[in-house]
């Protein structure tokens, strides 16, 4: 169910696909550190305002965090998951594209 | 050990460099109050601090949200004085930045900004007012008194503290539109 066009931000595609499995905060962060090879830090300020938006549209949801943890977790929703899937295949067609062009200049 | 320093800054970005100067020669802060600083000594370098202007005060209920979200991951609440707080995070968790990307970023410089806009445009409010009470004064009492001087100096004073920190906060825009320039480009 993709929403726009728009492209989403490294930021966002990122905590989104760090959440097909539920994580607090700081999972997150070191998720998107390992993933992107330590190119994307996610500072702390940005990860709030972030996982905030991602709430109210629905993107992701809280879940009650393992006993006796007090830290919230969070898990992406179905439509948040159909937001990935189009910016996949968004990112797809920017990569075709992309390859295909400089292939050719290469002739 | 405590050490107490008394120091007053106006630009918190040289507050900070300092504080983190302390910390690496193993002075940490502890608390702040008004102009005063109070360190304890520690492991020279074990921490990063940053300072940071919420969107309400420290004790707010949304500022208290975020900065349990902060001790979460692994950030500490050292301090606070109305809006600003003091943060600090252990050396050898890496890089500290309480902001990373130019969207956040220049959000969060919006609120700086509109921070110093706010308090010059106060600032020079009084002190107008203050000049001109005492310029009417002038014309209307021939004799002018002492406590008409006060509205001289008073009103010379706060303009001068308003226009300070329009001066103050001038780097600030030009980063801001730096990293506009910037955002048609990169996220």
């Amino acid at each position: 169910m993709p929403e726009s066009k728009n492209a989403l931000t490294e930021v966002v595609y990122y905590i989104l696909l760090s959440l097909y499995t539920p994580l607090h905060g700081y999972g997150i962060m070191q998720n998107v550190k390992d993933l992107s090879k330590n190119r994307v830090d996610l500072g702390p300020g940005t990860l709030y305002g972030a996982i905030n938006t991602l709430l109210s549209k629905g993107w992701i949801d809280p879940i009650e965090g393992e006993k006796g943890s007090r830290k919230k977790e969070y898990v992406i929703t179905d439509v948040g998951k159909g937001i990935v899937q189009a910016e996949i295949l968004r990112l797809d067609e920017l990569i075709k594209n992309g390859k295909k062009v400089i292939k050719e200049g290469q002739l | 050990m405590k050490h107490v320093v008394r120091k007053a800054y106006w630009d918190y970005e040289k507050e900070e460099k300092w504080i983190n100067d302390m910390t690496a020669k193993g002075m940490h802060l502890d608390n702040y109050s008004w102009c005063k600083y109070t360190f304890v000594e520690g492991e020279p370098g074990e921490y990063i601090y940053r300072l940071e202007l919420l969107e309400n005060t420290a004790t707010h209920a949304e500022s208290i949200a975020y900065l349990k979200f902060l001790e979460e991951n692994g950030v500490e609440h050292v301090s606070s004085y109305m809006r600003w707080v003091y943060l600090r995070k252990k050396a050898t968790e890496g890089p500290f930045e309480v902001y990373t990307d130019i969207e956040s970023k220049m959000k969060y410089f919006k609120r700086v900004n509109s921070f110093w806009l706010s308090l010059s445009l106060a600032e020079i409010t009084i002190g107008l007012a203050n000049l001109g009470i005492w310029i009417a004064n002038l014309t209307a009492i021939e004799e002018y008194s002492k406590f008409i001087n006060v509205n001289l100096i008073g009103g010379a004073i706060c303009t001068f503290i308003g226009l300070g920190c329009l001066s103050l906060s001038r780097p600030l825009r030009k980063k801001m539109r730096q990293l506009k320039n910037e955002s048609h480009v990169h996220e």
